[in-house]
């Protein structure tokens, strides 16, 4: 049952398994024995390898029109020689677009969940460490924010700050906002009523360590899972914003937009608008299992 | 102390009387105000110091001391606007004096208020009215700065001891923090030092140290907090439930430990819990709660053999003995019903809508003031004395 | 043949990537109609899984339930789940401790115990409802026809263990399996519920499994005890013969650690060191040895049987003295 390994001068024994390391470091156990957390970061780091390495990995330079010369209106782009998947409508090569598009998606992906983290963050953490007149604000323009659909923020933001990548970033860092702001501010309003607080200010510790060294750390957990499951969701959102052409404007490959630009041909080569599917549906798919590990492996309910 | 608040002051004042409490009839001076004094008042009033019955002879100041001690907390009700629709009294009048060096125990059944008491007294929750002086500061008058320093005097340890630990703090963080923030100890050798030898104090290795509460077991856990709690050499000590999370095994343990450090440490005790065989083994003056009042005060010893307020002798009959004979034989006084919402006490009597010992007259319509029935022995019970007697018979349905 | 027969009930916990726990092992022990047996045990002593095990409801995967269960004549291990179902509720009924759980938050009481009476019963309407009205009066619930119509969070604890007796008792089970049925709740309450289980015996003749850690509420209300450490029965014997006369060292230090209500002034809680975590594997030693004070060499190495000796059985290589255990027992701690 135990793992006896240390009497005490009290006749007590250690009874905790392997021992060693905090909360995080045990968590970090579980997921390493979880085979879906293997499989999403197996997943995500193929994708940032592939992001890193794309301009080694792609046969072609992705935004050259390699046969320009048989591009006109009713081509039909194939696969042929030299060009693993073919040719997009435009004449360039399908698969070095595709690579390349990958950093444009984790570049999307990191930046706007951080952005939208801090920010979140920030206003969560008032929120949760004020109480108060300050929450009740704070929450109110966050409960606004989240009765609009999150894509139509974004679009709308989109819009106002002009098309380009930019602008893509913002939207979907604000529409995060709330999201972790609500997340944290939840969190730590379970933990300030914990025991281990109350031990806290009864030994006379200052408000702001309590809060800063106490309330937060024990409330991050799930704002993490929330930031692992939103770099997926920024991923699909960025795509979502190319594909209505919100994005670039500067033929820099984008998955989103490459959909777009298969659309056209969805009836004879369907494939081209398939690959950026999946390239999505792959990242997304990596960092969702990953999130989904994280949020069991730090759940005490399903410790044991 | 000559500065602890003379409650006879008090007696004549609106507010809750309290009594000086001289326990002992010989330690009676003329200052020591007598049961009629409060009984005049009519209001909640309070019993012998602690102190004067736990040792007799060794009259001395109360450590703290709180009068008409009140925690109301608000009803709120409103989507928009947070109206106050009424008020939990939660803890509703107490005076309360804590032997130095002794230890005393508040008994009551959960939602009695004796939780709140014991926090409201260290300013984890704050007290809507009444006072608390300890060693002649004001408790409730303290700020800021000062509360925090007043803090190290006084310390709790908490019922249920892995929530009570931040599971991500080490051991030996979890013992430098009170160190480190009220600069007792300087330079992080010293505070090493001082860990291991808390840890020491409280029967764990020094390699407890690097672990982390998880790693424990409950007994164990409870240790750590308790070495936390006498980490600032405080006066006073205000253990909640403790030992009740624990195994039955576990639960001696740690009741010598307290008992061993108060010895050591010259410690003030205020335990609170719900099991009166562990309060009365482990304190010197006991206090029954009921519905945010104390219905009855005396010496431990006493209160078993002679219990005069109806709850305290319901309360002792229910509670089992590991004696197959003396179960047979005994006989249980059961209550009926719940206990009535702390929002809307019953009139009169808190007791009453229970007590199977109930009056017609006097009961519903005259709050009985806590007085001195027999020496160093008070009731909030109208008719304790008759009831002893046996010249008032229990309904005979309640005797089983 | 007694109502109730366990024979060598053995439970083991397996997970992937961890060893197999032997929660209950090599666990025997019978009941009768009108008796009540008392199951004593700490944290990890598997008194709870035993239950679980009589009553099915352990997961069928990931716990390997060994052993016979026979009821009324009937193997209980290895049922057809729907005979199972027929069973429990009707013939054999169970109570938690914690009520709020076990009661279902959004549907009224009443329509919960009538679900029982309909199921298990088959009565229906008006008659349902006045049969549930009934028992929650059995029960000793006040206004009864008020508290049918109410939620479970609108009963307070006391009321809703109460209602879980009702729904326990209303098929008038041939066998009652109460976990810890007071443990929640303060000790006038407490003593309420007891009462009334007692009362249930004595009247209607149901067969009682008292799981409990409070040796105190065994003492008033158990037939027969078997106390349990780490899995195992380390002693079974009659009520008076367990408190007045215990033998096993850690009943005794069960008993040695308590405060009694009744104890002499100042006597001294002699605790059992460690905690109940701190074990040996019964296969080769005895469990309870790195705690125990009457701990011989013999006791690390060999596993002690589980023997019968007149009144009672033992599971002990040092057994306590007669002396020895009459002081620490029920008669020679009175004040």
């Amino acid at each position: 049952m135990t793992t006896a390994t240390q009497v005490d001068a009290a006749g007590g024994v250690f009874s905790g398994d392997e021992s060693g390391g905090g909360r995080w470091s045990e968590a970090f156990r579980r997921l390493r024995r979880n085979p879906v957390a293997i499989l999403g970061a197996v997943l995500v780091l193929l994708f940032v390898l592939v992001a890193i390495f794309a301009p080694w990995l792609a046969p072609h330079d992705p935004q050259e029109q390699l046969l320009l010369g048989e591009v006109r209106p009713g081509f039909v782009p194939g696969p042929r020689e030299g060009f693993p998947l073919g040719v997009d409508s435009l004449g360039r090569d399908e698969l070095s677009r595709l690579l390349y598009g990958s950093r444009q998606s984790l570049l999307v992906g990191i930046v706007s969940t951080l952005l939208g983290l801090s920010l979140g963050l920030l206003l969560g953490g008032l929120a949760g460490a004020f109480g108060g007149r300050v929450d009740n604000v704070l929450m109110r323009v966050t409960d606004l924010m989240l009765s609009i659909p999150g894509l139509l923020t974004a679009i709308t933001i989109t819009v106002i700050l002009g098309p380009s990548l930019t602008s893509v970033m913002i939207a979907i860092a604000i529409v995060n906002v709330p999201i972790f702001a609500r997340l944290l501010r939840g969190s730590m309003l379970a933990q300030r009523d914990a025991d281990y607080v109350l031990a806290a200010r009864s030994i006379g510790l200052r408000r702001r360590t309590i809060v800063l060294s106490h309330i937060v750390p024990n409330s991050l957990g799930p704002v993490i899972v929330q930031a692992t499951l939103t770099l997926a969701t920024s991923i699909i959102d960025a795509a979502a914003l190319s594909f209505l052409g919100l994005g670039n404007q500067d033929g820099t490959p984008e998955w989103g937009q490459m959909l777009a630009e298969a659309q056209d041909l969805l009836g004879t080569r369907a494939a081209l608008a398939f690959y950026p599917c999946i390239a999505i549906v792959i990242a997304a798919l990596g960092f969702t299992l990953l999130g989904e590990a994280l949020r069991e492996a730090l759940d005490p309910k399903f410790r044991r | 102390m000559s500065s602890v608040v003379d409650p006879v002051g008090r007696d004549g004042s609106a507010g809750p009387a309290g009594r000086d409490d001289a326990a002992d009839p010989a330690d009676r001076g003329p200052a020591g105000s007598t049961a009629a004094g409060s009984t005049a008042a009519g209001s909640t009033a309070v019993g012998p110091t602690a102190a004067g019955v736990a040792a007799a002879g060794e009259p001395a100041a109360p450590l703290l001391s709180a009068r008409g001690l009140e925690v109301h907390f608000p009803i709120r009700r409103g989507l928009i606007l947070d109206r106050t629709i009424g008020h939990v009294r939660a803890v509703d009048g107490v005076d309360l004096d804590l032997p130095r060096g002794g230890t005393y125990g508040l008994v009551g059944e959960s939602g009695c208020g004796k939780s709140t008491l014991g926090r409201a007294l260290l300013r984890l929750v704050e007290p809507t009215a009444g006072t608390v002086t300890m060693d002649g500061v004001d408790v409730l008058a303290l700020k800021g700065e000062a509360l925090r320093m007043q803090r190290r005097r006084m310390q709790m340890v908490f019922q249920d001891p892995l929530s009570s630990l931040d599971p991500r703090q080490s051991v030996e963080s979890i013992l430098s923090e009170p160190l480190q923030t009220h600069r007792v100890v300087s330079g992080s050798a010293a505070r090493a030092t001082r860990v291991r030898e808390l840890l020491d104090t409280v029967g764990l290795p020094a390699s407890a140290a690097g672990r982390y509460p998880h790693e424990f077991s409950g007994g164990q856990r409870q240790r750590i907090g308790i070495a936390r709690a006498v980490a600032l050499e405080p006066a006073l000590i205000i253990a909640d439930e403790p030992v009740s999370a624990l195994d039955v095994s576990i639960q001696a343990q740690i009741v010598n430990l307290l008992e061993e450090l108060q010895e050591r440490l010259g410690l003030t005790y205020l335990v609170i819990a719900h099991d009166l065989a562990v309060v009365r083994h482990i304190s010197d003056v006991i206090g029954v709660m009921y519905l945010g009042v104390v219905v009855e005060q005396t010496a431990s010893r006493r209160l078993y053999t002679e219990p005069l307020h109806p709850y305290t002798r319901a309360l002792m009959s229910a509670v089992p003995i590991p004696d197959p004979d003396l179960e047979d034989s005994r006989q249980r006084i059961l209550l009926s019903g719940d206990l009535p919402s702390p929002a809307n006490p019953p009139s009169g009597c808190r007791f009453r809508t229970r007590c199977p010992w109930v009056q017609e007259t006097r009961c519903a319509d005259e709050v009985p003031p806590l007085r001195e029935v027999r020496p160093d022995h008070v009731v909030a019970c109208h008719w304790a004395e008759q009831i002893d007697a046996g010249e008032i018979r229990p309904r005979a349905d309640a005797i089983v | 043949m007694s109502l109730l027969e366990v024979e060598d009930l053995s439970v083991v916990f397996s997970r992937r990537g961890r060893r197999d726990v032997r929660a209950v092992d090599g666990v025997s022990f019978s009941v009768d109609a009108g008796q009540t047996l008392g199951v004593v045990g700490e944290s990890g002593s598997g008194k709870s899984v035993t239950s679980l095990a009589i009553m099915g409801l352990l997961p069928r995967r990931g716990a390997a339930v060994g052993g016979e269960v026979t009821f009324g004549g009937r193997k209980l291990l290895g049922m057809r789940r729907d005979e199972l179902r027929d069973l429990r509720g009707k013939e054999l009924a169970m109570i938690f401790q914690d009520p709020l759980s076990a009661l279902n938050p959004v549907v009224p009481i009443g329509r919960q115990v009538t679900e029982v009476l309909t199921r298990h019963r088959g009565m229906t309407g008006t008659d349902a409802r006045r049969e549930a009205a009934r028992l929650l009066d059995l029960v000793g619930i006040p206004d009864p026809d008020r508290r049918l119509r109410e939620y479970p969070h609108q009963l307070s604890g006391g009321m809703r263990q109460r209602a879980l007796i009702a729904m326990a008792v209303a098929c008038q089970p041939k066998l009652l399996i109460a976990d810890e049925p007071t443990t929640a709740l303060d000790v006038t309450i407490q003593a309420q519920i007891l009462e009334l289980l007692k009362e249930l015996v004595r009247q209607e003749g149901t067969a009682l499994v008292l799981i409990t850690h409070d040796l105190g509420v065994v003492a008033g209300l158990c037939d027969r005890v078997n106390v349990m450490y780490s899995g195992r029965i380390v002693e079974a014997a009659d009520r008076r013969t367990l408190f007045v006369d215990p033998r096993h060292p850690y009943t005794t230090g069960l008993l040695g650690s308590i405060p009694r209500l009744d104890s002499a002034e100042g006597a001294p809680l002699l605790p059992i060191p460690g905690s109940p975590t701190d074990t040996l594997p019964w296969s080769s030693a005895c469990a309870f040895a790195p705690r125990c004070a009457r701990s011989l060499e013999v006791c690390t190495t060999v596993t002690p049987d589980l023997e019968p000796d007149g009144r009672r059985a033992l599971r002990c290589h040092n057994p306590v003295p007669a002396e020895e255990a009459a002081a620490v027992g029920a008669e020679g701690r009175r004040e």
